[in-house]
């Protein structure tokens, strides 16, 4: 099915995010073992797996906003250690969608798009505001610019949230279950913002149990369990036959 | 009216009424001093107490414990009355602004804590994610999210050092109260002191109501 939206994976240039023996331990429970993963330029990875099986803390891993006890990790070739100085520096460039958007409250949704890339990278405040109506063009809420957060229905909180990361023009996407607190009738307008996201070749690592969406856009499938990378493969591959009989076991469950 | 000559005596509170006037300006420059300067003390130890080094962290703990618990007169007289001794010597003034800015700043921290902590940890970890260096989160996204709920605690706590700016005169201080009793004692009648107390009413009772109308505003802005 990754035929219907062609794209180009760069696999000559570094990885965008590269982890080697990735370890977490939440005092006993070990969240994460010996993660092995590399993400080329243009990739798009959907994580899937049991609910606690450490997807989530995986990507959540990438920016830091959980550390890692051991293992190498590099996000755009820059190597991550725990209480590092230019931590923000990188995150400039790593997007990230929260499954309960994380919209500022307090600021509208322009000022939502516009407030990193002000004050973090200073772009002047017209050409911000002109980047940030480009995108929620994009995600088709441009109307709703003007107004805040709680006035919008979740999916259109969503689609701000998503272009809000996209302002900051970053090289990867991480989207962390995010129509998980969706109403169903919203689910869809998000996923076509995501399925459009990745026809444009962003570099994209997302958890969710949208297998629909995995089908139509995902390179490679991961399939997680208790901390493990159990299985990867093509979206094909992976639903047509998974190896592993927890993904198997998975998949019957969420697919009925 | 025996009772009216000696409580509402008009002809002696027309008399007093431009020492207290006097009294007053010294109390409000005192309060506005004292809120200011506590205000901004407490947001700054409150900062230290939740994201400072472990060890200078329980240094604003115990400050802050000590200054919630020592009553602001005991603190007052051991500043004017006390140091002295070790050779330092504040003015009246000075001593109460220290007094009173000190307790309220140890206040203050609590309040502002519970503010910040009130912020959901989502919101630091968008402001995270964009890019943002910590402090530059906590002013843009954290703080202004944080003061709505701080305001109404925040203004309660500096009405009670309004009040405790009373405390002033048992260091001779010339405010409100001292000049009412100095008056007092000048005419020999105690309407001076209740011309005081109708002023601190007077003064206070509008900013008791507005932090009750703050209060059931957050309250309706919650309930959305």
């Amino acid at each position: 099915m990754t035929a219907a939206h062609p794209h180009v994976i760069d696999r000559n240039s570094p990885p965008v995010v590269s982890m080697t023996g990735i370890n977490k331990w939440y005092g006993s429970y070990h969240a994460l073992r010996d993660i092995d993963l590399d993400v080329a330029s243009g990739e798009r990875i959907v994580l899937c797996g049991p609910s606690g099986s450490g997807k989530s803390t995986l990507i959540r891993t990438i920016n830091q906003l959980e550390t890692h006890a051991s293992g190498t990790l590099r996000v755009n070739g820059q190597e991550l250690t725990p209480g590092m100085k230019k931590l923000d520096v990188v995150r400039q460039d790593v997007g990230m969608v929260f499954q309960h958007f994380n919209l500022f409250p307090h600021l509208t949704i322009l000022e939502n798009c516009t407030v990193a890339p002000i004050s973090v990278r200073k772009v002047p405040k017209r050409e911000a505001e002109e980047r940030a109506m480009h995108y929620l063009e994009r995600v088709k809420i441009a109307e709703q610019a003007r107004k805040y957060p709680f006035q919008l229905s979740g999916g259109q909180q969503q689609r701000a949230a998503i272009s809000r990361s996209l302002c900051m023009v970053p090289k990867i996407m991480l989207f962390d279950e995010p129509t998980s607190a969706l109403d169903p009738e919203m689910v869809r307008e998000v996923l076509e913002t995501m399925i459009g996201l990745a026809d444009e070749g962003m570099t994209m690592m997302v958890v969710t149990h949208e297998m629909g969406f995995a089908r139509e856009v995902a390179d490679r499938v991961i399939f997680m369990d208790a901390g493990e990378i159990k299985e990867v493969a093509a979206p094909d591959a992976f639903f047509a036959n998974p190896k592993e009989p927890r993904a198997r076991a998975f998949l019957n469950q969420i697919m009925h | 009216m025996e009772l009216i000559d000696t409580f509402f005596n008009w002809d002696i509170l027309l008399r007093s009424f431009p020492i207290l006037m006097r009294g007053l300006s010294n109390t409000v420059v005192l309060a506005c001093c004292s809120i200011v300067l506590g205000t901004f003390a407490g947001l700054l130890l409150c900062l230290v107490r939740l994201y400072a080094p472990r060890p200078v962290q329980l240094l604003a703990v115990a400050y802050i414990d000590m200054f919630r618990a020592l009553p602001i007169l005991v603190l007052l007289i051991l500043i004017y009355y006390a140091l002295p001794f070790v050779g330092i010597r504040f003015s009246s003034f000075v001593s109460a602004l220290l007094a009173l800015s000190m307790v309220l700043a140890a206040f203050t921290a609590e309040v502002c804590r519970a503010g910040i902590q009130n912020v959901p940890v989502g919101q630091f970890e968008a402001a995270a994610t964009l890019g943002m260096p910590f402090w530059l989160g906590m002013r843009k996204i954290i703080l202004p999210q944080a003061v709505k709920v701080i305001i109404p605690p925040l203004t309660s706590n500096s009405i009670a050092v309004f009040k405790d700016t009373a405390l002033a005169s048992v260091v001779a201080m010339p405010d409100l109260l001292k000049q009412a009793q100095d008056t007092q004692a000048l005419m020999a009648n105690p309407t001076p002191l209740i011309g005081a107390a109708i002023i601190y009413l007077a003064l206070l009772w509008p900013l008791v109501r507005v932090v009750g109308y703050l209060e059931a505003r957050n309250q309706r802005l919650q309930m959305r």
